[in-house]
């Protein structure tokens, strides 16, 4: 696609979160929208992610999130007109203390004043969704069927082919190097390829999302952290039909309908010292691979014989709570924010609705509001108790 | 299809060779042919990381080892790029597949 120097919103970000933005504002009307992507679509946290999304969270707000998503995921691969790769079977979150039961039924009461209708399982039941599953030591379990997981890259790019067709113009390997503002305002934004001028900038660069907001003298805390994930040779489906997560210990596990198990965990479950703050820098580590290949096959004792055939890694997009940054910064007008909180897959297409609909529109049916930053200057943090 | 001079059967000159190697399986781990590959390069999946995230070419057990160098060919043949130039995507670990169980710590220890 040729480079334009003038657009009405330019994108930045070619993720999940990015790519339904720009999407989301060419099909309610905007002509000119240009997106930015640093490296190549779904090179970043959506191509490298655990692929699945789900409801059952521990706070409101993102309850609310999560079952609009289902809603749209549920339609994406007819609206798109790409094939997604979605199944839906559920998360069997696993219990391993009596706190982590007290922890569900709480979790249960919220979801299910808002519509969403998770249950606690019994072990039977549990060993039925789950047949192989190692119930040593667990102490409940609940689950919502409608949770579920799609393959993230074919969501990511199902959403570039839809917003080329809308006349998005996708530009690869082009990086932002800074930003033209006036007093309070965007003016436009400059590239490694050249300037393109506009009053509109959505920053959906998830983990490198406070870096860009910092050229433009915006301070946004949103920070990297580097968190590692291995894939299995794809085996006869079955072996894992439900998406099995547990809190304490950390870990999570599927089974793509494609065959492959992916594993991962968060990165103090197998570091000796504490990830860094702001790690940028990919890589994959053997105290991984040995730490979640046990656990693996501890919680899963039939994945003994199966073989790893990749480990790597991605970027979670940090924030203060771990919760949304989205809105317009109030000192930089046309300056958006669209960044998940690490859920950028799970919350992308509605995220980008939602803040396309805000931009063109001016009103959205989400409480978008309750996701700018500025909480964080008031003291107020959103608060999640089913986040890891 | 070009002239041949050669004394070989008849109905060897008359073989499409482009249409034939559509059909040739170029990932024989997720079974994607040359067709697909073709497909999508001019669609702008012109990197093989594109084309891995895209059609599952080179996640299988040989992680690429097989697809690799010839769909990086087919990206230079259709863009004019050199195969220099593309982005050939990142190998990663383990070398080979390996049983879980040979990689888990104590046994499979939680901690």
């Amino acid at each position: 696609m040729s480079w334009q120097k003038t657009a009405d919103a330019v994108v930045i970000g070619g993720g999940m979160m990015g790519m339904a933005t720009a999407y989301y504002l060419a099909k309610l009307g905007m002509k000119d929208v240009v997106l930015l992507e640093k490296n190549t679509v779904a090179s970043g946290a959506t191509g490298r992610c655990a692929a699945a999304f789900r409801s059952t969270w521990g706070g409101e707000l993102n309850i609310i999130l999560g079952k609009a998503c289902i809603d749209k995921y549920e339609k994406l691969s007819e609206e798109l007109g790409m094939d997604i790769g979605l199944y839906q079977n559920g998360y069997l979150f696993i219990a391993y203390s009596d706190e982590q039961v007290e922890n569900f039924k709480k979790c249960i009461k919220l979801q299910n004043s808002l519509g969403v209708p998770s249950r606690m399982l019994s072990h039977d039941e549990a060993k039925e969704l789950c047949p192989g599953i190692n119930l040593n030591g667990t102490k409940g379990f609940y689950w919502h069927k409608r949770d579920g997981h799609a393959d993230p890259m074919l969501t990511n790019f199902a959403h570039q082919e839809a917003a080329k067709r809308e006349g998005v113009n996708i530009q690869k390997f082009t990086d932002v190097t800074g930003f033209k503002m006036t007093e309070g305002a965007v003016k436009g934004v400059c590239t490694n390829k050249g300037d393109i001028d506009t009053n509109i900038v959505i920053n959906a660069a998830g983990a490198w999302a406070g870096r860009v907001a910092a050229l433009a003298g915006l301070s946004i805390p949103v920070h990297g952290e580097r968190h590692e994930i291995l894939a299995t040779e794809p085996v006869e489906f079955g072996v894992c039909p439900t998406f099995l997560m547990s809190y304490d210990p950390d870990f999570y596990m599927q089974q793509r309908p494609h065959g492959s198990i992916i594993a991962g965990c968060g990165p103090s479950r197998y570091r000796k010292e504490a990830a860094p703050f702001n790690d940028y820098e990919m890589g994959d580590c053997w105290n991984f691979l040995e730490h979640m290949t046990g656990v693996m096959n501890k919680v899963l004792p039939r994945t003994k014989g199966i073989r790893v055939v990749r480990q790597w890694s991605g970027m979670y997009d940090i924030t203060p709570d771990m919760q949304p940054v989205i809105g317009e910064a109030e000192e930089m007008k046309g300056f958006w924010m669209n960044v998940s909180g690490s859920r950028g897959f799970m919350f992308g297409p509605v995220a980008g609705e939602m803040v396309a609909e805000q931009i063109i529109l001016g009103k959205t049916s989400l409480p978008i509001e309750k996701f700018h930053w500025s909480r964080y200057a008031r003291g107020e943090f959103l608060v999640d108790t089913a986040i890891a | 299809m070009s002239e041949c001079n050669c004394s070989c059967d008849e109905n060897f000159k008359e073989l499409d060779f482009e249409k034939m190697e559509d059909d040739i399986i170029v990932c024989r781990c997720e079974e994607i042919t040359m067709k697909e590959i073709r497909e999508w390069i001019p669609k702008g999946y012109d990197t093989f990381d594109e084309l891995k995230r895209l059609l599952r070419v080179g996640m299988g057990p040989c992680q690429g080892r097989g697809c690799r160098d010839i769909i990086l060919r087919e990206i230079s043949k259709m863009t004019g790029v050199p195969v220099c130039d593309i982005p050939s995507g990142t190998i990663r670990p383990p070398v080979k597949p390996i049983k879980s169980s040979l990689t888990a710590s104590k046994g499979g220890e939680y901690e």
